[in-house]
């Protein structure tokens, strides 16, 4: 049974929260500025609470079972990351408030800039990106601006592979840059000699993301970043797929020049059912000053007596701000508890087990579905849902009979350089249990897509709701409701 | 390991399965010479440790809970019914990515067309979107949709100097690859009749404040009106809380309206996550960057809800999409759903009256101090301009002193308003934290 809207549960004179009398004496209100009606629903708090439960219990979440969508890193989200970051010095505080009073908050970011610094192998770090997408943003606009400081306008190219998010055109055309794409080799590389013929005096730069969307190290990483520098080009690394790096390598020592991290996927924080999220940016040395700030720096140093004073600082030549006050902090303060939960060893760790997983389901399920570039991935791989003895059966038939035990689907239809791509990220968090049971499922669906089509092509079956008619709802538009009382009678 | 369940026998059994002998052999593709490199980070620490660890740098800050806060500048200090933060607490809305597979996401889904719906009817515009970072980012996103709605051919941009200034330079950090004019921000006028002045036929949309970053508020129709005649759009940026008590600015004829959330039920959090709203006339609603949640139905006949209108989007449109947003901010989004749905049509009414009257009353009481004057003229929301008789960086040392976190130095922003303070006054201020305030001001008038 669907739930109603909130809307639809509204009784006129009903309150959810009582509020204190007023204690100051009423001032004069406006009245060609009051407004009129003001249709918001009027419901119990038991009203409430129960229709947002009653709704959170028609989500899958992590919390709820296995979640391997491809590029998302849907790892488990620790508990003592909620709690602390509601603790009442860092939920209660003020952005404006003077620095010398949020010691506390200042030294957090502090460390978490050094930490990341360190983990990506870069000379500075700024926190204020509030996404992935918003991290590449403030990359290639730091890119921009260090060529036009250089008084080198000239260079408005970026060249991206085919295998790259989405997100990575759609971020240079924002930058006021222009898309040059590359194809991929036969073995999921960035195609050299065609990199070759792009690079000239026009490139700004080059978008890798690496471990590529195929889930496979660069293995011409070099080559690439030579290439690019070669011609007075930067490189711009995609981070979201940092999972697989941690302590295996760090993206400054192989020439990237800019990376965001995506807080929320490499380092634990919720992804609250898309968003927030927090992309940090880390540049090598001669992109430091163009960083976004304001950025935590030590501003006095410590002594036998006084810790050290943490200030916000502007880069000299900063892009200027990319959010309001210092990005998503409370993001900043999950990451820190989770980063000083897994500390040195634990990063290995973290990549060590999400790739060996990533590897473990690719060689139970390779004999059932195809796996087009098929060689040691990293912590994601892609194989394709479809087979020639089951022409009617496509990747999100198996996406969507997925759902029918319990399992979230990988992420269809991308990277779009595979067929009926199903790409599958067990991120580490995950036990051998689970992965078999996985294993398991996706085998006898690879049995059903001959045996019974159909039960494939009509599924999910055991799941709240059936397939969503996406067609209707782009043409007939329906984006908000109005008020009971307010709606026009049919 | 923290967090990674794997036992020695599951791994070597793993490790079999995929042919190799050890986990350094899954990293052959990886130059060697930088392979494995000796990261100098602190050495792991349990649950137990970090909480202490982490109450400890809590406790080295000042928070609201512990002192009176009279600092607003576009993050405020307001009540937050407990309900609003048990329902984010629920694993299965935080623990949850994007909702791309409707038939396992119809909470997201339907909590998200909420928010649409709520946002729309408090601003009383058509269209929402499902979120921007904050409002900031999405001033400079409605900016962007001005520009393509003009399809390039207009490329000024003007801007109210009553706008936050962080907003400003958001939106300056956005355009600067694009060629695009920012004026009529450069200082602060006397009044802001001369905003439509600056309105000329390259103008592909005017932004104002409402109520402005200085807490005044006033009737932006003929504004409208004069950037309609000319062509361009009109951009409101609003406090949606305030919207409880004043006109909403659809009735301004507004094009775009957006603004930050964090007033309704998010915790100020040293300034994120919050929360950017962006509503829009319905003729713009293929031009809107950002998710959009739409009614449908399914398989079995059901009402239920998708992300629809997705070709705008990057991954279908990759270079030529308006914007590249794809994570934004559901959760802070579902949190001002709860706490409109909880206070709802009284309450938030309520609230809003409450910041009005008591703001109304400190700013009459401070006033009346001498050396101290109002600089606020005509009506003002929850917050209004002190001139002060000494820098205000000393009178908030003093303050501190006294368990107050005061106002916002104008200085920092606007030359102008040397020695003025901004004051935010909330619900949460109660009549004897504003007397204690003004007594304070008294005391340390002079030096």
């Amino acid at each position: 049974m669907p739930e109603p809207l909130i809307y639809e549960l509204s009784s006129p004179g009903r309150q959810g929260v009582t509020l204190p009398a007023p204690d100051v004496p009423p001032a004069a209100l406006p009245a060609e500025l009051m407004r009129g009606e003001l249709p918001l629903p009027e419901v119990a708090e038991i009203d409430v609470v129960r229709h947002f439960v009653r709704l959170s219990q028609l989500n899958h979440a992590v919390d709820t079972g296995f979640y391997p969508l491809g590029s998302c890193t849907m790892k488990y989200n620790p508990k003592v990351n909620e709690d602390v970051a509601r603790l009442p010095g860092f939920a209660f505080t003020h952005p404006l408030q003077d620095p010398e009073t949020v010691q506390g908050n200042l030294a957090l970011m502090y460390m978490l800039q050094e930490w990341l610094k360190e983990i990506g192998g870069f000379a500075g770090v700024s926190l204020q990106p509030a996404a992935g997408a918003h991290g590449e943003l403030t990359g290639l606009l730091i890119i921009r601006a260090y060529h036009q400081s250089r008084g080198d306008t000239r260079r408005t190219k970026i060249l991206i592979p085919n295998s790259a998010h989405g997100t990575n055109p759609a971020t240079t055309s924002m930058s006021g840059l222009q898309v040059v794409e590359l194809p991929s080799d036969d073995r999921g590389n960035v195609d050299l000699a065609a990199l070759r013929q792009a690079c000239d005096d026009t490139v700004a730069g080059l978008m890798l993301t690496n471990p590529n969307t195929l889930g496979l190290f660069e293995e011409h990483v070099r080559e690439v970043v030579e290439l690019v520098h070669g011609c007075g080009g930067l490189i711009y690394g995609d981070g979201a797929n940092m999972n697989a790096l941690l302590g295996i390598v760090r993206p400054g020592d192989l020439g990237i020049d800019a990376l965001h991290y995506n807080l929320h996927k490499t380092f634990s924080t919720p992804h609250g059912g898309g968003g927030p999220g927090s992309g940090p940016v880390g540049v090598r040395p001669q992109l430091v000053e163009f960083l976004p700030g304001p950025v935590v720096e030590i501003v006095e140093e410590e002594d036998d007596e006084q810790a050290p004073l943490y200030g916000l600082v502007m880069p000299a030549r900063s892009i200027g701000r990319v959010k309001a006050f210092h990005g998503h902090f409370g993001m900043h303060v999950r990451a820190f508890a989770y980063m000083r939960m897994q500390g040195k060893a634990g990063m290995r760790a973290i990549s060590d087990h999400a790739v060996l997983n990533a590897n473990y389901i690719r060689v139970k399920l390779r004999d059932v579905y195809h796996v087009p570039y098929d060689r040691i991935c990293m912590h994601e791989f892609v194989a394709e849902g479809r087979w020639e003895d089951a022409p009617g059966v496509r990747a999100l038939d198996v996406a969507k009979r997925l759902m029918d035990f319990g399992f979230h689907p990988p992420t269809n239809y991308f990277p779009l350089i595979v067929h009926e791509a199903l790409m599958i990220e067990p991120t580490e968090t995950e036990t051998k249990a689970t992965l078999d049971a996985f294993i398991a499922v996706m085998r006898r669906i690879a049995e059903e897509a001959r045996t019974d089509p159909e039960l494939l092509q009509t599924a999910p079956h055991n799941t709240p709701f059936g397939r969503l008619d996406e067609i209707r709802a782009a043409k007939e538009l329906v984006l908000c409701c109005r008020p009971v009382e307010m709606t026009p009678a049919a | 390991m923290a967090y990674i369940p794997h036992t020695d026998a599951e791994r070597k059994e793993m490790l079999a399965a995929v042919g190799l002998q050890n986990l350094d052999e899954l990293y052959q593709a990886v130059p060697a010479d930088v392979r494995f490199p000796d990261l100098d980070l602190p050495e792991a620490v349990s649950e137990l440790e970090i909480a202490q660890e982490m109450q400890e740098m809590a406790e080295a800050n000042v928070d609201v809970q512990h002192f009176a806060c009279f600092l607003g500048a576009g993050a405020y200090n307001h009540f937050i019914p407990s309900a609003v933060d048990h329902m984010l607490r629920r694993g299965e809305f935080y623990t949850a990515y994007t909702p791309y597979q409707p038939e396992i996401s119809q909470g997201t889904l339907q909590a998200i067309f909420e928010y649409q719906s709520l946002i729309c009817n408090l601003t009383g515009m058509q269209v929402s979107n499902a979120s921007h970072y904050d409002g900031a980012t999405a001033l400079a996103e409605a900016a962007i949709l001005a520009l393509n709605h003009h399809r390039g051919r207009r490329t000024r941009l003007v801007l109210s100097p009553a706008i936050h200034p962080h907003y400003r330079q958001v939106v300056r950090t956005y355009m600067q690859g694009m060629g695009v004019e920012i004026v009529g921000d450069e200082h602060l006028p006397g009044s802001a009749d001369d905003l439509p002045a600056k309105i000329d036929a390259n103008t592909a949309m005017i932004a104002v404040q409402y109520p402005d970053f200085f807490g005044r508020i006033r009737d932006w129709t003929a504004l409208g009106q004069a950037a309609h005649a000319a062509g361009a759009l009109l951009c409101v940026v609003v406090n949606p809380l305030s919207l409880g008590l004043l006109r909403p600015p659809s009735e301004f004829d507004a094009d775009i309206v957006v603004g930050d959330g964090q007033p309704l039920g998010i915790p100020m959090s040293f300034g994120g996550p919050t929360l950017g709203h962006f509503t829009v006339k319905q003729e713009f609603v293929r031009k809107m960057a950002g998710r959009l949640v739409g009614e449908t139905v399914d398989s079995r006949g059901q009402r239920g809800y998708v992300l629809t209108l997705t070709p705008r989007e990057q991954h279908i449109r990759r270079e030529k999409a308006t914007s590249n947003i794809c994570t934004n901010v559901a959760l802070m989004a579902l949190a001002s759903a709860v706490y409109l749905s909880l206070m709802g049509k009284q309450g938030l009414r309520q609230v809003a009256e409450l910041c009005y009257h008591k703001a109304h009353y400190a700013a009459e009481q401070l006033a009346a101090v001498p050396g101290y004057s109002l600089w606020t003229k005509g009506s003002f929301f929850h917050e209004f301009v002190l001139k002060c008789p000494r820098p205000v960086a000393e009178i908030n040392q003093a303050l501190l002193d006294l368990d107050i976190l005061g106002g916002y130095d104008l200085g920092q922003d606007y030359p102008e308003l040397r020695d003025h303070m901004l004051l935010a006054v909330t619900e949460m201020n109660s009549r004897d934290q504003i007397d204690a305030l003004v007594e304070a001001m008294q005391e340390v008038s002079h030096a």
